[in-house]
């Protein structure tokens, strides 16, 4: 196929090619980015919480009444009797947070007690002797809490923990190239020893801005006596739904002074993550729908150009038919207008997509978009321009050469 | 002449019927994905207090110095909130007309009804003047006086929904209410006073909330029984006392503060007043670091702490992006229908018709277009509004309306872009050459 007589009888048609490159073009970069959203939203909802999560739930509770920190500690602790002991209970350890409940305490953790140099930031999880075991936790150096470990921490007070477990990503940050066990890391004003090693547990938040830490997490031996706390509960396999029906009325039996939302105080994990990743999951669905919107809307706009262009040309293809040309070499000189046209488009895309995602990297503080993504959308782009186009090409090659002797 | 151009433009689009669904579908699509995302952005970026959100100001106080900034992007900003100290004394020394400390609070109530169970509630504990400064709307009763601050009063001050759950939406003023544990005189019931973003408190609330506000309480008397904070508190160091009263005596932020000044003189007078106090603080030995305060209004404060959420607005970027595309598709499918009319365009002029007219009749072709689109834009704009709470979080997505000044600003954007679209188009239309056309012919 000859390019010159092609790139002739575009220029006759300046406007029209402009507009399907450019069209090509914004599509590109939209799509590149949008796509690159999608995929980064996608790649969060998938990472891994560290727990097992089938078979846990998770019991939002809040004394009424202001019950003092002595009374707190015997409520708290009956209530974990009355949970182990509805049918389907395997076990529970009540906590102040949980992977993906988006709510919960940050601390510094370094080598020293001055806060400001701290290594990283990491989540803390009231912990007792029970927790691992519940979560579904893997240890894979040191031990457990053993239960004359668990201190109280009375409303907001300041812990300070003489032992600890924590995730290897920050065992990791902490002590690169040793085990972290039995070496003494400062989240209080005072040390505390690493006893056991958990391979992964997620902090609470899936914000952007709290991605640098997601992994480091450490589990400290205390019940804290706050008027809100939750329990965190692992049943028995297959029996998730008849569980969740009896521990509210449960625990409302042992004592009325207390606040369990009906709507949200007893969740399923599977309903945790589901909420915890809800914008995330919305996002991504939005800027897909959006991407096969503007894909369709270029594809139909080519539809529609290229089959004017083929009307307009009806005569000319009817000439160059008598002259000779077969019914391919018709379908080829569109399908080869319609790709340079598209590689022009690409050409300028590729540039505006890069420059898209560097403004809102610096506005939204987004990542960088990879060259695979720009390498994919051109190719898909030219994919759908020449798929766009074929349809009208065949009508064009399907012209009679007698169109040649009719006028009009 | 328009009702003629109309009624061509009306036989022409009819004339080719897939185009024209086309191009319809094309614009309709555009606008309504750029309008939903727009009406969800207004929704958020809007002047929560429009009337008065100029004359709102929060202060800040470098009580933290330069090593406390952990954060490099924030351009050398103080704390964004403050420790009770600074909060209490400034209060005391009460140089705004109105002024308020505030933290949110999420205490347990018993209701009055026996057989109810104890419900959790959200809202502020505050000062007297929080009321009279955010113009706060009041069915029954008031605020509590100015004195039942400094006396710390069992008062309580509570919002229509709660008055509605607890007293079947009666005057409830006088009736007691039991808050943790103790009894609150009820003095004032709110008119449903849920402003969006709980612009008095975004460092507590983030802004765009699910919470509700349901109780309002003094200050004095929430710090008085122990009512602790259930927001951010943000510490640079651990503090030295414990519990509640050591978060009172340590240099961790966790309280809101806001102001009224109501002329440049004011605000500068305070301005001062805020440096003079950092001055004297750094006198007495408790800073050692340069004067580093603000005093921002609420709309810029409200920028300062990214209260639209970007995924928000990277919506609409994207939105509008797709905006921009289906005009530039219309834009060639109107060029590629108005030249195929070359010959009728040609006998036009051929038969006087100026230049000026071809451009009417073709502008209003394309602004018949644009007017279809905008309708089919109505309908999906509708639809995207109450489906958006499907893909963006509910409490943002639940503040987007559908309202007459949304309704024509769809309308106006389609024919108005339609037009623009078709703007080069008829341009090229109107420079066909009569003798040309009619020779070929």
């Amino acid at each position: 196929m000859q390019i010159g007589p092609v790139l002739a009888a575009l220029r006759h048609h300046k406007a029209g090619t402009l507009l399907i490159a450019a069209q090509i073009a914004l599509t590109l970069a939209i799509v590149c980015n949008a796509l690159f959203i999608v995929q980064a939203r996608l790649a969060r909802l998938s990472q891994p919480s560290g727990i097992d999560e089938a078979s846990l739930l998770v019991i939002g509770n809040e004394w009424a009444g202001k019950p003092n920190a002595d009374q707190m500690a015997s409520l708290t602790a009956a209530d974990l009797d009355t949970l182990r002991r509805v049918p389907g209970v395997a076990n529970v350890y009540a906590t102040n947070a949980y992977p993906l409940g988006n709510g919960g305490n940050v601390m510094g953790v370094g080598h020293s007690p001055e806060k400001l140099k701290y290594v990283t930031s990491a989540a803390t999880y009231y912990s007792d002797e029970n927790t691992l075991s519940t979560l579904g936790l893997k240890l894979v150096e040191g031990r457990n809490f053993r239960a004359d470990e668990i201190g109280l921490l009375d409303g907001k007070g300041y812990m300070r923990p003489a032992v600890i477990i924590i995730t290897r990503a920050l065992a990791m940050q902490m002590f690169p190239h040793e085990s972290a066990i039995g070496k003494p890391v400062y989240i209080s004003a005072s040390p505390s020893m690493v006893i056991g090693v958990v391979d992964r547990l997620r902090t609470p938040w899936v914000d952007n801005s709290m991605a640098k830490w997601a992994d480091c997490s450490t589990l400290v031996p205390y019940r804290q006596l706050t008027p809100i706390t939750h329990y965190v509960v692992r049943v028995q396999p297959g029996q998730l739904d008849e569980v969740r029906q009896h521990v509210r009325a449960a625990l409302y039996a042992a004592n009325r002074m207390r606040v369990i939302s009906p709507k949200d105080g007893v969740r399923s994990f599977a309903q945790v993550r589901e909420e915890a990743y809800r914008d995330d999951r919305g996002m991504a669905i939005l800027m897909s729908g959006i991407s096969v919107v503007l894909l369709l809307v270029t594809g139909a706009g080519i539809v529609g150009l290229s089959s004017f262009w083929v009307g307009q040309r009806r005569k000319q293809i009817g000439v160059r038919r008598a002259l000779g040309a077969t019914q391919h070499d018709i379908l080829s000189y569109f399908l080869t207008e319609n790709l340079l046209i598209a590689v022009a488009g690409v050409v300028m895309g590729g540039v505006l997509a890069i420059g898209l995602n560097l403004w809102l990297m610096k506005q939204f503080e987004m990542d960088r978009l990879g060259a695979g993504y720009v390498l994919a959308g051109v190719a898909a782009l030219l994919l759908l321009g020449q798929a766009a186009v074929l349809a009208p090409a065949l009508r064009a090659s399907r012209v009679s050469p007698v169109e040649a002797t009719r006028s009009v | 002449m328009l009702g003629y151009y109309f009624d061509l433009a009306i036989r022409s689009l009819k004339r080719s019927p897939g185009l024209t669904a086309l191009m319809i579908l094309i614009v309709g699509f555009g606008v309504a994905a750029s309008m939903t995302s727009y009406s969800v952005f207004r929704a958020v970026s809007g002047d929560p207090i429009p009337w008065k959100s100029s004359r709102l100001f929060v202060p800040q106080i470098d009580m933290w110095g330069p090593k406390g900034r952990l954060d490099a992007t924030n351009n050398n900003d103080p704390p964004d909130a403050m420790d009770y100290l600074d909060a209490t004394a400034l209060m005391r020394d009460h140089r705004g007309k109105y002024q308020s400390a505030m933290y949110r609070v999420s205490p347990s109530i018993v209701p009055p009804d026996a057989h109810m169970h104890p419900i959790n509630v959200g809202g502020h504990a505050v000062y007297s003047e929080f009321f009279a400064m955010l113009d706060v709307p009041f069915k029954y009763g008031s605020a509590w006086a100015a004195d039942s601050d400094a006396q710390r009063a069992a008062v309580v001050v509570i919002n229509a929904k709660l008055n509605q759950k607890l007293f079947g939406g009666n005057n409830s003023v006088g009736k007691t209410l039991d808050i943790d544990g103790k009894d609150y005189r009820i003095v004032g019931v709110l008119d449903n006073w849920t402003p969006k973003p709980v612009y008095y408190d975004v460092v507590n609330t983030g802004g765009f909330t699910a919470d509700q506000e349901d109780v309002f309480l003094p200050f004095t008397r929430a710090i008085d029984v122990d009512m602790q904070n259930d927001g951010n508190t943000n510490c640079s160091e651990i503090p030295k006392g414990s519990g509640f009263v050591g978060l009172q005596q340590s240099s961790c932020v966790w309280i809101s503060y806001m102001v009224e000044l109501d002329d440049k003189a004011a605000v500068s007078s305070y301005k001062n007043y805020l440096d003079g106090y950092f001055n004297d603080q750094k006198a007495s030995g408790r800073f050692n670091w340069p004067l580093n305060n603000r005093l921002r209004d609420l709309p810029a404060w409200l920028e300062s702490e990214h209260v639209v959420p970007s995924d928000t607005k990277i919506s609409l970027v994207v939105a509008l992006g797709l905006l921009i595309a289906c005009l530039v598709n219309t834009a060639g499918l109107l060029l590629a229908k108005f030249l195929r009319r070359s010959s009728e365009i040609g006998v036009r002029r051929a038969l006087g018709a100026p230049r000026m007219a071809i451009y009417t009749q073709f502008l209003v072709e394309a602004g018949t277009v644009g007017l279809t689109g905008g309708v089919l834009g109505l309908l999906l704009t509708w639809i995207g509004i109450h489906g958006i709470s499907w893909v963006l979080p509910k409490e943002i997505a639940s503040l987007a309306r559908v309202d007459l000044n949304l309704l024509a600003l769809t309308l106006a954007v389609a024919i108005i872009a339609t037009m623009l679209a078709g703007l080069y188009p008829t341009f090229r239309a109107s420079r066909v050459q009569p003798a040309l056309q009619l020779k070929t012919n």
